[in-house]
């Protein structure tokens, strides 16, 4: 089982430098929502006894992230009518090159540490700042607000992951209230790109920055 | 001895099956019927009965090249094992040797396409040996993760990775990831559909079959079955990895093994079918990504 869960735990730095190195954005909505909803289901695993309010929690995870979510930024892809292209800062490559390389070097750091984790999740911490530091790569490297969004979403990937560590000292309350945040910020996230879209007629957020009467 | 009989017999008679099950599950997912599976077979015997016609300009590399080619890829598939059994051959660093003899197969053919002065040809050579650049640092970190796992120096210890060791966390994390990078490097290395077009013949596509457009009759057919094969001994290292994960033990591990590569087939059809080629200019990437999937998991094993 623990053995499965570290699996899980690859997929998901996997799925990360996938999005990375990716060049559509649907692709990489795709790949996000897959992280999505593997996140969701990890805390059946790792819990060894199942409750309904964990249940509760973890499917509504899977449908908001793996569904709900993806279909807005669909919507919103959709509606802006753009080229699917990500236009990226650095390169594609050499930005999964970084990302490989963050990777990396937080697998180094967190086996420096010592952690009173238990040894079933090892894989857990490194995962989680991994996965954080790569959603603050896609933000800072990608240009469309559609793709910043998806860094957005990385990164709370990443902060979830490592909320599992408290997996039974969250309450459900907590947990939906953060789930709520996410999509209340994706919902306006994804009209504020629509009225960036008719204002400058392009989702580069670089427009944003030029004043003008 | 009867073990040897068996996986001879296996790698000379086993591998021209495989890119027909691929073919066969292409045409599936097109609604066609496709070629029959023992298409190749037919193919390479045709080809033997043919004549061959040399151009004038080339030398005796372009002729010794195929067999070179199909003589290393033969060697190398006595240095991996076969379902259970050690394989024929194996000593201490056999897996440099099974590298380097690809490695080998590769030099003569590139050197055979540019024999025949060809513009064409030497294009598609320099993109092969850009390629396989990349291909072997994944090969190595994949092996030095193998090396680490199971602490056995040869191949036939190497790939018996789950069934080895005694387990501790993490170790069949890593082994998914280079399952994960290997199958991308054999699905370059073979040239198949993300990195190369194997049916097409046109300039922009074309690595492989664009080196070997001036052989004819039976070189192409030695050509053709040596791919067939190079197909086979790679596969079957990924296969073994697979394998050993659930510890299967005695005869059946043939059969499993058999099973094994048909599926391996199957899974690169079904691939090829729901994939477009990438563009020349993104193959660099994937063959990176591969690269960084063997690479951290090595830095996983590590930790």
């Amino acid at each position: 089982m623990n053995e499965f869960i570290n699996v899980l735990f690859v997929i998901i730095l996997i799925l990360n430098l996938f999005a990375l190195g990716n060049s559509r954005i649907l692709t990489i909505i795709r790949i996000v929502a897959l992280q999505g909803i593997i996140l969701g289901a990890l805390p059946l695993f790792i819990e060894h006894h199942i409750t309904i309010p964990l249940l509760i929690s973890s499917v509504a995870a899977i449908i908001l992230k793996g569904f709900v979510i993806p279909l807005i930024m669909m919507k919103a892809l959709r509606d802006a009518q753009i080229k699917r292209e990500v236009e990226p800062l650095i390169g594609l490559l050499p930005s999964t090159i970084f990302g490989g390389l963050v990777t990396a070097l937080v697998f180094f750091i967190s086996s420096q540490v010592e952690t009173t984790n238990q040894p079933e999740v090892s894989l857990l911490i490194p995962t989680s700042f991994a996965t954080i530091l790569i959603g603050f790569i896609l933000l800072i490297t990608r240009y469309k607000a559609i793709s910043q969004v998806l860094g957005y979403l990385v990164l709370e990937n990443g902060i979830y992951i490592f909320s599992l560590l408290l997996i039974e000292a969250i309450p459900m309350v907590v947990e939906m209230g953060m789930l709520l945040d996410l999509f209340v910020s994706i919902f306006i996230i994804s009209i504020i790109t629509n009225h960036i879209n008719k204002a400058f007629s392009s989702l580069d957020t670089r427009n944003l920055s030029s004043l003008k009467e | 001895m009867i073990q040897i009989f068996i996986h001879l017999l296996v790698l000379l008679i086993f591998p021209p099956l495989l890119p027909g099950v691929v073919n066969k599950t292409k045409a599936l997912f097109a609604g066609r019927t496709g070629a029959p599976f023992f298409q190749l077979y037919y193919d390479i015997f045709k080809l033997m009965k043919k004549g061959m016609v040399i151009s004038s300009t080339t030398t005796w590399v372009f002729t010794v090249a195929p067999v070179i080619t199909l003589s290393c890829v033969l060697i190398a598939g006595l240095i991996i094992p076969i379902g259970n059994a050690p394989s024929c051959i194996f000593f201490t660093g056999d897996f440099l040797v099974f590298t380097y003899l690809f490695g080998l197969a590769r030099f003569f053919t590139t050197a055979a396409a540019l024999d025949t002065g060809s513009a064409f040809e030497g294009m598609g050579s320099s993109r092969e040996v850009t390629f396989a650049s990349l291909i072997e640092p994944a090969l190595f970190f994949a092996f030095i993760v193998l090396v680490k796992l199971t602490g056995s120096l040869n191949l036939s210890g190497m790939v018996k990775a789950g069934s080895a060791i005694q387990y501790h966390t993490g170790s069949i994390a890593s082994l998914v990831m280079i399952i994960l990078g290997l199958y991308i490097l054999f699905l370059a290395e073979n040239s198949r559909i993300p990195v190369d077009d194997p049916n097409t013949h046109l300039e922009l596509t074309m690595i492989h079959e664009v080196m070997v457009l001036d052989h004819s009759g039976p070189l192409l057919g030695i050509i053709e079955y040596a791919s067939a094969m190079k197909f086979f001994v790679i596969g079957s290292i990924l296969i073994n990895i697979v394998i050993s994960i659930f510890s299967i033990t005695g005869w059946i591990n043939y059969i499993v093994f058999i099973a094994g590569m048909l599926i391996l087939s199957f899974v690169v059809g079904v691939t090829e079918s729901i994939m477009a080629r990438l563009k020349m200019s993104r193959v660099p990437s994937l063959l990176i990504s591969s690269i960084l999937l063997c690479g951290s998991s090595f830095i996983i094993l590590l930790r």
